[in-house]
């Protein structure tokens, strides 16, 4: 690697891997906005990444930058510049595109190399130049991975069916449509009855809190604090029953169920769902409780408080974050919980949201339908972890990898 | 906590009233888990040794059909036909019984049956496979036409015996034969693990570099970081088919974009053509669970401790030395660990690829093959096998998982 130590080689480098990344992040941007055609070419932007970088080495500093900025806008409105602009694009986005495109790049691409100098660098300055680069790339890498398809299901759920096969790629917003725009939420709510959907998953969640609380409550605070014979052997097969696979015991329940008419009920989920998140729920909190001071507990007891008391008036009341992101982190999985409501609920009157959702994916159902119905069991939840992330995070944290 | 008194060796009556209360605090958790967990699991290798469709699930049962003839007639009577709705299992002690409503009585009683408190029961013994049969029963009643619908709205209730193929001593080795027949066992299990394997070394390492990005701070850090989860906290329903619209053949945005960036030509089936499907549902994989690997993965280089990288710094290391040389070996740890749990949570995994694909073109895993064989081919028995089969292999992963685990994280 030592002989691209020379900032004559190493600029031109950073810069035509730069601009690859940035026509391309812009073609695609306008691409969505506007709905019309954008590309990078790379070769193009290879050549011109690379002349710009070479040029940045040696003249830093504003005004070169500026110049940069006219030059990349001039050449790609020019037809020869790093992204091609389709022959029948209008005027206000084809330049907005070109002057977007030199704006991010020289912008960006002066604090990548800001400490390049045109003779040998020193591995430092090497190193810290690539190391830019990357930093710039995974921020626009992973945004992008996880904004575009956030972005195209809130798009289509907004659009109907004739404009989605037209042209996929616009997703502008047709203000002019006005409430016609959520035409499909109406729908969903009006004819699919997404409303008790929605109620029944909301219930059904709270209660899998609640009876997940109740049992393993006791149980973490008896693996954390109690000694007894077979606790690490407990504590291992908690972890051991949190790795079984769902599937693997959906057919004996799908079986039993059947056999004793539990399935099709509300009342089976509710009994299930808590099972598959107990143990989770008792690990998770078995670990919190560890890190509870014994001290203030074994004062409690001394002042003749019994255990449970001790639990109920000392621990609980110091584990309250920790319950928070227990029952957030527990709210989510029964929320989000798939396998076991599409195999055990057939009626629709007692579908949850997300049961609901997979019925729509037929061919009879328009795709916004679809979109429409993925965007409404995700926005509670999304609501819930924004506004409680702290803990949220916290929960996932504890929880280790279930998923 | 080194002057902490040594608790007292040996089981005074104190430790026995503590271990009592603990296992009184664990009993509902114990109890409950062992209802739904370890009982479907002894249940899935009793099934996964019988003979069991999806059908055998409804027990043959006997159907009755109650109807008032010639209500209109001098001689009403009252036809109960019974079926047997098995074509191939016999019934036996089947009886059933019918209330009768105030101001109709049966003029007779049909032989085998009796009528006691305004309940008709008819015994009729064993009834054979298909079997059919009539029973008329004459009825006096002062306005026939009218007592029409209160005779016909009581349901009769059927009790019969029949043998339940569930917990009878009939075994097959057949579901296994089945399973391992031919080349598709070894196919599935191959997808299997390029799907494991890829899919959690992927995660992690965007993971590593998601955390690495995110690992100082700035303006918006919190922002970025609560994006960053997204993929992992929304529902799985409506990522999959996100991904499915996105990358539709016809009206997905994402051929769309590339046939204009000059990429391809023609649509690409993304989630229909082997062997893109399963690089797609790996990806997809990857794109889902990275966040969780980037969470842990920054919990821990936050912990780091910054002396150590200004001691380096003094000495001249490089950026990439002190990743390379500090940061890694701090990392091990929590990596090894990420990696086999989310090794095991993702040969378990199933919604996704059932979401994805269906476990079509050449992304059929173990556990869709449980489904596939379960319901899509109604043979229950043989889904239980292959649950068997992945069951086995979590045993083998536990293994390495507390030999090694034990070790990383004390537990």
């Amino acid at each position: 690697m030592s002989f691209l130590w020379r900032g004559t080689l190493t600029a031109p480098l950073l810069g035509a891997l730069w601009m690859l990344v940035v026509a391309t992040t812009v073609a695609v941007g306008f691409s969505f906005a506007t709905g019309e055609a954008f590309r990078p070419s790379v070769l193009l932007c290879l050549l011109w990444g690379a002349v710009v970088g070479l040029g940045a080495v040696f003249r830093l500093g504003s005004v070169s930058m500026f110049g940069a900025v006219i030059g990349l806008a001039g050449v790609t409105l020019a037809g020869v510049g790093p992204m091609v602009i389709g022959a029948d694009v209008g005027p206000v986005a084809g330049w907005g595109a070109a002057i977007a495109l030199g704006m991010a790049f020289a912008m960006s691409f002066w604090a990548i190399v800001a400490e390049l100098k045109p003779g040998a660098l020193t591995r430092h300055e090497f190193e810290a130049a690539v190391i830019r680069f990357l930093t710039g790339f995974g921020y626009i890498f992973f945004t992008a991975i996880v904004v575009i398809p956030f972005y195209v299901m809130v798009m289509t759920s907004l659009k109907n069916q004739q404009a989605l096969m037209q042209n996929p790629l616009d997703f502008s917003i047709e203000l002019s449509r006005g409430w016609e725009l959520f035409r499909s939420y109406a729908e969903l709510f009006g004819q699919y009855d997404f409303g008790r959907y929605l109620w029944t998953s909301f219930y059904i969640s709270c209660l899998t809190v609640f009876i997940t609380l109740l049992f393993s409550v006791p149980g973490a605070y008896a693996v954390a604090r109690l000694r007894f014979n077979g606790r690490a052997a407990f504590s291992r097969s908690i972890l051991l029953i949190y790795m079984v696979p769902m599937i693997v015991l959906a057919l004996p329940i799908y079986i039993a169920f059947s056999q004793m008419g539990l399935r099709n009920t509300v009342f089976g989920i509710v009994l299930i769902y808590p099972v598959t998140t107990i143990p989770v729920a008792l690990y998770m909190l078995q670990g919190y409780f560890r890190g509870l001071p014994a001290e203030v507990e074994e004062a409690g007891l001394m002042d003749g408080l019994s255990r449970l008391a001790v639990i109920w008036k000392i621990t609980l009341p110091l584990a309250l974050p920790a319950l928070a992101s227990v029952s957030l982190y527990v709210f989510m999985i029964a929320w989000n919980e798939f396998l076991l409501a599409f195999m055990l609920l057939d009626d629709p009157s007692k579908f949850t949201l997300t049961r609901a959702v997979t019925s729509l994916n037929s061919s009879e159902v328009p795709r916004q339908h679809l979109m429409a119905g993925a965007v409404i069991a995700t926005v509670p939840i999304m609501a819930l972890f924004l506004g409680l992330e702290k803990f949220m995070t916290k929960g996932l944290t504890a929880g280790s990898v279930k998923g | 906590m080194s002057d902490t008194p040594i608790p007292p060796k040996g089981r005074g009556p104190l430790a026995k009233r503590e271990a009592r209360l603990a296992w009184g605090l664990l009993a509902p958790t114990i109890i409950s888990v062992s209802l739904v967990v370890i009982l479907p699991l002894l249940a899935i290798f009793w099934i996964s040794v019988k003979p069991i469709g999806l059908a055998d699930l409804r027990p043959p049962t006997l159907s009755v059909n109650e109807q008032l003839r010639d209500a209109d007639e001098a001689e009403p009577y009252i036809r109960y036909r019974v079926r047997n709705t098995s074509q191939d299992i016999a019934l036996t002690s089947a009886r059933f019984s019918d209330m009768f409503p105030e101001g109709a009585e049966p003029g007779a009683v049909p032989e085998g049956c009796t009528y006691e408190a305004r309940t008709l029961t008819c015994d009729l013994g064993e009834v054979e496979a298909g079997g059919r049969s009539e029973i008329r029963v004459p009825i006096i009643a002062d306005d026939p036409e009218a007592m029409e619908d209160p005779l016909e709205d009581s349901e009769p209730d059927v009790v019969v015996k029949a043998p339940n193929i569930l917990t009878n001593f009939e075994f097959t080795g057949e579901n296994f034969a089945r399973v391992f027949d031919g080349g598709e066992f070894w196919q599935v299990l191959w997808v299997t693990l390029l799907y494991t394997i890829f899919g959690t070394i992927g995660a992690l390492v965007m993971g590593l570099f998601a955390a690495m990005l995110l690992n100082k701070s700035f303006r918006g850090q919190g922002i970025l970081r609560g994006l960053y989860l997204f993929p992992y906290v929304a529902p799985v329903i409506a990522v999959a088919f996100t991904w499915v619209t996105l990358f539709d053949p016809f009206s997905g945005s994402a051929n769309a974009l590339l046939i204009q960036m000059g990429v391809t030509s023609e649509a690409i089936n993304f989630f229909g053509q082997r062997p893109l499907a399963l690089i797609m549902v790996i990806v997809f994989e990857i794109w889902r669970y990275f966040p969780l690997s980037f969470l842990f993965i920054l919990a821990r280089m936050q912990s780091i401790d910054t002396d150590m990288y200004e001691a380096a710094d003094m000495d001249g290391a490089s950026p990439f030395q002190k990743f390379w040389y500090l940061s890694l070996p701090q990392l091990v740890g929590i990596l090894s660990v990420l990696f086999l749990l989310r090794f095991i949570w993702t040969f378990n995994k199933f919604d996704d690829i059932f979401l994805l694909t269906g476990g079509n073109a050449g992304t059929r895993t173990l556990t869709v093959n449980v489904y596939e064989q379960a319901f899509a081919i109604s043979n229950i028995g043989a889904g239980a096998a292959v649950a068997v089969v992945i069951f086995a292999c979590l045993i083998v992963f536990s293994v390495f998982f507390f030999k090694w685990i034990s070790r990383e994280e004390g537990l």
